[in-house]
């Protein structure tokens, strides 16, 4: 079976990758561009770990058909540092204690960026329903909630 | 096994390959069809896609609304003519399936998803289904009864339904025990035109409590010529399990489906949170 060429922006830099047909999104990133900050988690849309940011919207990578993204642009968690500053919202997320077995913080930082690009201040209750999508079995949400709001602060304070 | 992927310009061609390949599914926003090539469904040997744009189009001019059915539930959202579709559309996934997610596909969701289409059939939408060289239109319930049967042929084009005469006329009801989003238990939908303080012509539907979202013909014949006060729904009420057979699954039993649906039949109805 022939595999087909797919060019997409992955992180702002330009790619070509060879896809089987039928081939994820998530697999290849993780597999054809060695980008494994997405992970697989349900594969069935459920737990939001593999949620990347396509054209600036959080999407499921795992439900993404390879193919859809050619000539778009993929923003995965791997794309958010700037050289060794972290994004604000990764210092955050270190700050308030809201990663312990850290599979689902990947996703939650795609989550919370779409919301933090639309939406500088959000209230609490938009950054709850921002992630309603992304499950995290370890924290119980609130140290992600006070991150993602204490990041939106924070852009705040810098923009100030 | 690798699967082939054709897309086409547009979507009579697509429907057309749909149905001259029984391993061919057709993919739009992916929640569906990826879901169970994730889960090594082998029964899937062709992807089929297309560009067409009338595919994601919204109409609103005028009494009649017509979705495309690739519109995605993050479009409905950011409609604002759309606005009375908003609960129903909010409801489905978190913001990332809502931007997958499409009328279209969630027409084939089976319990416990398919909220939204409970929506659409209180609503008393009709599917526009494109067969290649032709396309019908088809009411919401008949659709439902053939895509169980399997006997939809073809692919669903468009989804058309009336605006409600008054913005509270209709009303939506998710049930799910995650908050704030979770699989829903059941879900109600109601469209409940007043005339002269009565109402006139209610159109209810269920969904989680019947293999398919099912219209809730016994409280719809109690509604006719009530007030939507305690005394006037009493009746709906006790009319509500008519018709109705919730399995046991993981989200709920089959008993407490029952026990919950005159609960949240009533809150629906008298406008309670």
């Amino acid at each position: 079976m022939s595999k087909t060429a797919v060019q997409f922006r992955h992180n702002g830099s330009d790619v070509a990758v060879f896809v089987d047909g039928g081939a994820n999104l998530l697999m290849t990133l993780r597999e054809g561009l060695g980008d494994t900050a997405p992970k697989y988690g349900c594969g069935q849309g459920t737990c939001g770990v593999c949620t990347v940011l396509i054209d600036g919207e959080p999407h499921l990578s795992c439900l993404t058909l390879a193919e859809t993204v050619a000539g778009r642009s993929v923003e995965t968690a791997d794309g958010l540092k700037n050289g060794p500053d972290l994004h604000p919202l990764q210092d955050a997320f270190m700050d308030h204690f809201a990663a312990q077995c850290g599979f689902c913080t990947p996703g939650m930082l795609m989550a919370a960026k779409a919301l933090l690009d639309r939406n500088p201040q959000p209230t609490r209750e938009e950054v709850v329903e921002a992630i309603s999508g992304n499950i995290c079995r370890c924290t119980g949400y609130e140290p992600i909630i006070n991150a993602i709001l204490a990041a939106a602060g924070t852009r705040g304070a810098r923009r100030a | 096994m690798a699967i082939t992927v054709r897309t086409f310009e547009k979507l009579g061609d697509a429907a057309s390959a749909v149905m001259s390949d029984r391993g061919a599914r057709f993919l739009a926003g992916g929640t569906l069809v990826m879901r169970a090539i994730n889960e090594g469904d082998v029964a899937i040997t062709t992807i089929v896609r297309t560009s067409d744009p009338a595919l994601t189009q919204i109409r609103t001019a005028g009494a009649r609304i017509e979705l495309g059915a690739g519109v995605t539930m993050a479009q409905i959202l950011a409609n604002r003519d759309l606005a009375f579709l908003h609960p129903a559309a909010r409801i489905v996934g978190g913001p990332a399936v809502r931007n997958m997610a499409t009328v279209g596909g969630n027409l084939f969701a089976h319990a416990p998803y398919g909220d939204f289409t409970a929506a659409l059939l209180a609503l008393g939408a009709t599917v526009s289904v494109s067969g290649g060289y032709s396309a019908s239109d088809t009411p919401l319930d008949e659709f439902l009864s053939a895509r169980d049967r399997g006997g939809t042929r073809g692919l669903v084009a468009s989804v058309t339904l009336a605006r409600p005469a008054a913005p509270d006329a209709f009303r939506f009801r998710k049930v799910s025990r995650v908050k704030p989003k979770g699989i829903a238990v059941l879900s109600i939908a109601a469209l409940l035109p007043v005339a002269g303080g009565r109402i006139a012509g209610a159109r209810v539907a269920y969904n989680g409590l019947s293999p398919a979202p099912m219209r809730a013909r016994g409280v719809e014949r109690a509604l006719e010529g009530r007030s939507l006060d305690e005394a006037g729904i009493a009746p709906a009420i006790a009319a509500c399990a008519e018709g109705i057979s919730p399995s046991d699954d993981a989200i709920a039993s089959a008993w407490y489906r029952r026990e919950i649906l005159p609960v949240h039949l009533k809150r629906l109805l008298l406008g309670q949170a």
